[in-house]
């Protein structure tokens, strides 16, 4: 549409694609290859090997994965709770209460998460909560990360709610509490699962407040692979790192079944 | 949450024939509000309240006083580290702008078959941690990575003369791919809500593709370039995933210079002092992002 001519297509799409390759797709496919190879200071990696793989799932990074899966599922759960309440009650409050609240719950995404980290660090390793040293601190700090996006996305989601629904509900003699339940919390189904999604994956991949508090017996997956490639196993980290996305896409593609099975209904 | 909204009362309404709603027997809304705002405030309130406590006590007991500000704010590692902290997310930012506007204009006005496989890509981009991209890069460009290798092997050179991973343009190489997709996203929007009659009018009135650019989709653009330049840029400020993972010794930026005096020298006023710092640039540009993208309507 912008350009006409054949000639002029054709360079838009090389330059695009000379861009595009190298910066975005190129960096993916290294990390895979990578984790495959047994030594790479070539063009290409040489020495095919699976071995790589049957480490990372197996021991310490076993481990770590299980751990990255836990706190990210308490996580965002948490989350979801914290953030969906808020975003709930907002709704039904006055203009300068849901500014409040809402400015609240934003506040998380501008400090910078390194800051959190050290902040939930400083509080909770100080009577009267001792949480240094417990996995329960590595959950709070991501809890408070990712609350603000699951209160972002269930706040829009309730903004677009159409108020009728509710309210023939209620004029049918509804409790507040069955309106909720069985009204607003099926219509809102969809843009829950989503903001589960959207949480899961940060925490999956949160490696700043984790960096800062996470304890011996608690290290999630991306400091695990911080650790690999601290000690020069790069390909040791690749293969964690491919770990990482993979199980990262599988629980979002199984959130997202959920989401397009509920907008059926 | 919906009870003072929803509830009726049938009897006491201040009009006798129809059944107003009224707020007897059911607590005020801004009850409901009460348990996730205190939760909030224990978790995350009370611990910055902290910090900043802790940023006005200096290490031996004293009482309140500005030292540490002071120390800090003397000190050549700090004045460098916000130094570079504040030009690595310039530049970032800029080259994000300028990226994304490109690869988000030929997605969408010179499209091609994969183009929407491309967007979706950029989609799943966004959910992946910042600092893979460091790791990516470190096999490409690294001392014994990819491009290094191979021109060892095509000049026979002992060394290759790849090595700016560990220095700043490492760092800015890697936000610039890393934040790119948060500019494109917005800029896609944008571009889909976009009158393309207009276009074909301006380039039938003989416009060359450049004008139309210039004077037709930069205009449109800029609510969607301002509000995504400005979330990067915020982004960019904060980002310690990437620089941690160059391990770079002479890049430090803010957030590493938080890390790096609490956890590996347990400096914990000076690392507070820091991270007040931090709060205070993030927090404040990133109300502007708000302001500029409720302008924006995004």
């Amino acid at each position: 549409m912008l350009v006409h001519s054949r000639a002029g297509k054709w360079a838009t799409w090389a330059v695009f694609l000379l861009l595009f390759v190298p910066l975005f797709a190129v960096p993916l496919l290294v990390i895979l290859a990578a984790s495959l190879a047994t030594n790479w200071s070539g063009a290409f990696p040489s020495g095919p090997t699976v071995e790589r793989y049957a480490a990372a799932t197996s021991g310490d990074s076993l481990r770590a994965l299980t751990t990255s899966l836990v706190t990210a599922l308490a996580a965002s759960v948490l989350a979801l709770t914290l953030g969906g309440w808020a975003a709930l009650a907002a709704a039904s409050l006055r203009n300068r209460g849901k500014r409040f609240v809402d400015a609240l719950f934003i506040l998380p995404v501008a400090v910078p998460s390194v800051v959190v980290g050290l902040a939930v660090l400083v509080a909770y390793s100080q009577p009267p909560v001792l949480l240094n040293g417990t996995r329960w601190i590595v959950i709070l700090a991501h809890t408070v990360l990712v609350t603000a996006f699951a209160h972002q996305s269930v706040a829009a989601a309730v903004r677009r709610l159409d108020p009728m629904y509710e309210q023939a509900a209620a004029g049918l003699g509804a409790s507040p509490a069955r309106v909720l339940w069985r009204v607003k919390l099926p219509l809102l189904l969809p843009s829950l699962t989503s903001a589960v999604g959207l949480c899961f994956a940060l925490s999956m991949g949160e490696l700043s407040a984790t960096m800062m508090l996470y304890p011996p017996d608690w290290t999630p997956l991306p400091v695990q692979i911080f650790a690999a490639t601290d000690r020069g196993s790069l390909f040791t980290g690749a293969a964690l790192a491919v770990v990482l996305m993979t199980s990262t896409l599988l629980v979002l593609a199984a959130v997202s079944r959920i989401r397009t099975r509920a907008s059926y209904r | 949450m919906t009870a003072t909204a929803t509830t009726t009362a049938t009897t006491t309404g201040p009009t006798a024939t129809f059944p107003a709603p009224t707020r007897s027997r059911s607590v005020p809304a801004w009850v409901w509000a009460l348990p996730p705002v205190a939760v909030l405030a224990l978790a995350f309130l009370y611990p910055l309240a902290l910090v900043v406590q802790q940023s006005v006590t200096p290490d031996d007991g004293g009482t309140l006083s500005l030292d540490p500000y002071a120390d800090v704010f003397a000190s050549e590692v700090f004045r460098d580290a916000l130094t570079t902290t504040v030009w690595l997310a310039v530049g970032s930012t800029v080259g994000c702008l300028v990226l994304g506007f490109v690869l988000a204009l030929v997605i969408a006005f010179v499209p091609f078959p994969g183009g929407k496989a491309v967007a979706r890509f950029v989609d799943v981009f966004l959910s992946f941690p910042s600092f893979l991209i460091t790791l990516a890069l470190l096999f490409i460009y690294g001392s014994v990575g990819m491009a290094n290798g191979l021109w060892t092997d095509v000049t026979g050179a002992a060394d290759g003369p790849f090595h700016f991973l560990t220095t700043p343009w490492g760092v800015l190489l890697a936000e610039i791919t890393y934040f790119t997709p948060f500019v494109m996203r917005p800029l896609l929007a944008a571009f889909s809500q976009l009158d393309t009659g207009q276009l074909e009018v301006a380039s039938s009135l003989g416009a060359g593709p450049l004008r139309v650019i210039r004077q037709v989709i930069l205009p449109e653009a800029l609510p969607a370039l301002a509000a995504g330049g400005s979330l990067v840029l915020v982004m960019c400020l904060n980002e310690f995933g990437i620089v941690l993972f160059t391990g770079a010794k002479d890049v430090t930026t803010l957030p590493m210079l938080v890390y790096s005096k609490a956890i590996l020298e347990s400096d914990y006023p000076a690392a507070c002092v820091v991270a007040v710092v931090n709060i205070a640039i993030s927090v404040g540009l990133y109300s502007l992002y708000r302001v500029v993208s409720r302008r924006a309507g995004a």
